[in-house]
């Protein structure tokens, strides 16, 4: 098993599983927490991610595809995506497929939230581009829901994201105006979004 | 340059004498007195009541301390926000009399921010995450694009204002924390209590009612255990989180609930699994202290910040992420 990724709770392994090239996901153990809430933390956090992943993808999302669950060792095994990062490639992108893009974005969070799925840590750098299909990657922060503010939340975590990584100020505004145009609840959210963004709490210049 | 710096935020006030020889922070007096109620939590008039009867007293025992004459002082710092308003107003004055008196320069310092100064000057480390605890605040800090920046805080209460009302429902003396402390070794069974962690940020008025809805069946012991295992292990959580995303690897601890054994223990065990530095001074810089306003208005004094007496007016909402860094 090869590590490609070790993040504050969990790593990310590739390896070969039944002649497929699989990720998985493990939550691992924080020494620092007593047994019993690190047992059950890291337990509810793997199946809830499990089956936000799951409710995404029966929106019509694309999203990996999970093939098994290792409850006891806190483990998601799911499909590898093999493309490239939003974050990495949009920027030298032509406007016409950045536009592609963009709207694909707005569109899928659109259906998400529609859902009652909060993603909850949507970066360009948790898309994934693959056969001409956005993937969205990492539920780890997500929840359910269907509250305007958790939405906005979400939604003005991406404006920042955009603001920080990405340089033409026209990619955010198409991802805005996809999501209105694809989500009939969409002004109550945009005007969450506003509210959000001139509390102080969230002038975090980084996102 | 040897500086006077007041701290009267809150519940305290306090005097610091710090001296600054290159980058050296020589301490030559740290004086303070807390004010704490009969009953109930801090009430703003009485307390800035209590900073008025103190201040006078604690200066000429700083003064006392320090070994120097009042003359020797180059520079006067205040906290000038964030906290109650009363407090700060009164802390504020004390410092404007003290600057037209004695004919010396004056800054307002961010109370948040010098907490982290402190820290860094007298634990050595570089470029620390700080996790800052203490009754008002809350908040996760590190240093980025010539800013300190707040990654992750509390939603809602602070942990220790979180602490003083569990105390309070259940007959324990403001401040409760360090009661709690006690309590909590004698606990031996965790009971399951909400877990608040959203991103980087985390909320505690959810774990306070049910913490107090437990009280009427369980062990005040078993409860003060869970109450603190969960809310510190939410705390090194995001700071772990803040430490990932920042890419730094050192974590410091500020405020005064950082002076708990077990939530230090908690935060130094997480920064040894992931190979990052822990640092913590010692309690009396932890609390709120006039000498980590003191060193704070050095820095700034020397990277040329100075106020005139206009612009010392208070801030109550003064945001960590709102200061100009010159010094760093």
């Amino acid at each position: 098993m090869e590590m490609i990724k070790k993040g504050a709770e969990a790593e990310i392994y590739i390896t070969e599983w039944k002649g497929r090239k699989i990720v998985i996901k493990r939550r691992i153990k924080k020494g620092y927490r007593i047994k019993e809430l690190d047992e059950k933390i890291r337990e509810q956090r793997t199946k809830k991610e499990a089956l936000l992943m799951m409710s995404a993808r029966k929106a019509g999302m694309s999203v990996p595809i999970i093939y098994d669950l290792h409850i006891n060792n806190k483990e998601i095994f799911m499909q590898y995506i093999d493309g490239e990062r939003i974050k990495d490639v949009i920027d030298g992108m032509e406007e016409e497929m950045q536009r592609k893009i963009c709207e694909e974005i707005g569109k899928s969070i659109a259906s998400l939230h529609k859902n009652g799925i909060i993603h909850g840590d949507i970066t360009t750098s948790n898309m994934i581009w693959m056969n001409d299909r956005l993937y969205f990657i990492d539920f780890g922060l997500g929840m359910k829901s269907r509250e305007n503010e958790d939405r906005g939340v979400d939604l003005h975590l991406l404006m920042e994201a955009f603001k920080a990584a990405h340089k033409n100020k026209n990619l955010f505004k198409w991802v805005f105006e996809a999501y209105k145009k694809n989500f009939e609840e969409s002004k109550e959210v945009i005007k969450k979004v506003d509210e959000i963004a001139r509390r102080g709490r969230y002038m975090r210049g980084v996102a | 340059m040897i500086c006077l710096g007041i701290e009267g935020t809150a519940h305290t006030i306090g005097i610091g004498i710090v001296e600054k020889e290159g980058d050296n922070c020589k301490i030559l007096a740290n004086v303070f007195h807390m004010y704490k109620p009969d009953k109930g939590g801090i009430h703003p008039r009485e307390s800035a009541n209590h900073h008025t009867k103190y201040f006078p007293k604690i200066l000429e025992e700083s003064i006392e301390k320090s070994n120097i004459h009042i003359k020797e002082i180059d520079l006067i710092a205040f906290s000038i926000g964030p906290g109650l308003g009363p407090c700060l107003r009164t802390t504020a004055t004390a410092g404007r009399t003290l600057s037209l008196l004695l004919k010396k320069p004056i800054v307002g310092v961010n109370h948040c921010i010098s907490h982290l100064e402190i820290g860094r000057a007298l634990t050595k480390c570089s470029d620390p995450v700080l996790l800052y605890v203490s009754g008002g605040n809350t908040q996760v800090i590190a240093f980025m694009d010539g800013k300190y920046r707040v990654f992750g805080e509390t939603l809602d209460i602070g942990i220790g204002n979180c602490l003083d009302k569990f105390g309070r429902e259940v007959g324990i003396k403001f401040p409760a924390g360090p009661e709690i402390e006690r309590i909590a070794l004698r606990g031996k069974k965790y009971i399951q209590l909400p877990y608040s962690v959203k991103g980087m940020d985390v909320s505690f008025s959810g774990i306070l009612t049910a913490s107090l809805l437990l009280t009427k069946k369980e062990d005040i012991e078993d409860i003060c255990y869970s109450l603190q295992e969960t809310c510190f292990c939410m705390l090194a959580e995001v700071a772990e989180r803040a430490m990932a995303h920042t890419e730094k690897e050192e974590i410091l601890l500020g405020g005064g609930v950082a002076c708990n054994k077990r939530l230090q223990e908690i935060v130094k065990i997480m920064a040894e699994e992931r190979k990052a530095k822990f640092f913590c001074p010692p309690d009396e810089f932890l609390v709120d202290n006039g000498a980590m306003i003191a060193w704070t208005g050095l820095i700034m004094k020397e990277s040329g910040m100075e106020m005139s007496i206009d612009e010392t007016k208070v801030r109550q909402n003064y945001r960590t992420d709102e200061v100009d860094v010159k010094w760093r």
